[in-house]
């Protein structure tokens, strides 16, 4: 089991959104200013506190999305009827802050020192953690073999496509392949469908590679992925997840 | 009070039945690790075992003889959802330990799957505990730790381990995983006791 990612106590700081870029419709990226940022691990997350002109406070936790060595930034989808994503994603601009507590999360991280092949599979917006992965083995030259399945719906969904287009051409030994579930774009091989057992056999490591598997998603996609993998012979404690939704 | 965060509103004001930090949810989110373990009730078994090595064990039939209580329990998870008034069946701890002697003031669970959080032995005592195997009126669901998991609602809800398979008494404190790594070794979600130093 990995270690302590956290260490000593986690103090709530001043973050200053440096800039934004939108990603899809409905997120964006923020990329924040925190002055003592003490570094981070690819898939960790941060607290994020949103507190009002009359002192009200409400917390969530976002996924950092860019690479350890850097700033953090945070690509957040909007929650329709949310409270605190329709503010980060439509109304919050460069200059405003919040505050942050982090990282946080020292289990769904990946490391350059970590050598088996890697497995990624995202569902939505749970590609955040596993694109910081991604940068992460660009960033450290990492020859690790990386696999990404990203299940989304449409072409129009797909959060950070041009850069998976770039890094699919560019970062070898990664391989990037989506599955569609309401469109899919007209030279895709696949008609629009769940992600299935067929499509991990034929996109994931066989199992005698021992693969790290990392799922991240919504609660029920991360269970059915997760029960394929295991039902596929990998070996459960090789399978992370995080689930988000509620 | 931090700093204010300009055009932000919120939602509303705080439920006082919300420890801070926390927002309300209906759904039910699912926070695991890992891959949900399958545990097949013929072969389930759950022990608690002494710090003397003395080992009390029930068996899925054996479990559902004991005394079972209905509870309604407010769910607190780390992430910061909060569930209110969910009903659980299962069997209080005082009825399981009633029959163990033990010098030991710490516990460690264990789960199916490998999972272990640690707790003070007085937590799962006087009323605060249960082996919960029903879960609003229905069989508890495998993602939810079915077949049987620890209930410790008045604990940030990874302590409430699902799958359960055993408790381990002892005399030392023993992290458990993700005590380990980075979160409160207690947990009270009315202190937000959510990493380590809070």
């Amino acid at each position: 089991m990995a270690r302590a990612a956290v260490l000593g106590r986690l103090s709530w700081q001043v973050a200053q959104i440096a800039a934004v870029r939108p990603e899809t419709d409905t997120a964006r990226t923020l990329v924040l200013d925190v002055p003592d940022w003490p570094g981070h691990r690819a898939g960790q997350h941060v607290d994020v506190r949103l507190t009002a002109e009359d002192g009200y406070t409400a917390q969530r936790s976002y996924s950092i999305a860019s690479a350890p060595g850097g700033p953090p930034a945070l690509t957040v989808q909007r929650v329709d009827g949310g409270e605190v994503s329709p503010y980060l994603v439509d109304i919050a601009a460069p200059g405003d802050r919040f505050e942050v507590r982090g990282p946080v999360g020292g289990y769904f991280t990946w490391q350059p020192g970590d050598h088996a092949p890697v497995l990624l599979v995202a569902g939505g917006s749970g590609v955040v953690p596993l694109m910081s992965m991604v940068r992460a083995r660009a960033a450290a030259g990492s020859r690790v073999p990386f696999r990404l399945l990203y299940s989304t719906r449409t072409p129009a969904t797909v959060i950070y496509a041009d850069e998976l287009r770039r890094r699919s051409r560019d970062d070898h030994g990664l391989d990037i392949a989506y599955a569609y579930t309401r469109v899919a774009p007209p030279e895709h091989p696949r008609p629009p469908g769940r992600l299935d057992a067929v499509l991990l056999a034929e996109w994931g490591w066989p199992t005698e590679f021992a693969p790290n598997c990392y799922v991240c998603g919504p609660t029920g996609f991360v269970e059915t992925v997760a029960n394929l993998l295991v039902d596929a012979g990998h070996d459960p404690a090789r399978v992370r997840t995080e689930r988000f939704g509620g | 009070m931090g700093v204010v965060s300009r055009g932000f509103a919120g939602r509303g004001r705080s439920d006082p039945k919300l420890p801070p930090g926390q927002y309300l949810t209906k759904d039910f989110p699912v926070l695991s690790a890992g891959p949900t373990p399958r545990v097949d009730t013929d072969r389930w078994a759950f022990a608690i075992t002494a710090e003397t090595g003395q080992e009390h064990s029930w068996n899925w039939a054996q479990l559902h003889q004991l005394p079972s209580e209905t509870v309604t329990v407010d769910l607190h998870c780390v992430t910061k959802w909060s569930k209110l008034g969910t009903v659980w069946e299962g069997v209080s701890l005082d009825t399981l330990m009633a029959g163990v002697e033990s010098a030991a003031d710490h516990a460690l669970v264990h789960s199916y799957g490998g999972y272990t959080t640690n707790l003070p032995l007085e937590d799962l005592l006087d009323g605060q505990a249960w082996l919960a195997y029903r879960y609003d009126g229905t069989d508890l669901e495998p993602e939810h730790g079915g077949p049987v998991r620890l209930l410790v609602p008045h604990l940030y809800l990874w302590k409430s381990a699902k799958w359960v398979r055993g408790i381990q008494l002892l005399l030392d404190d023993h992290p458990g995983f993700w005590e380990s790594l980075g979160y409160h070794n207690y947990g009270d979600p009315w202190r937000e006791q959510r990493y380590w130093g809070d």
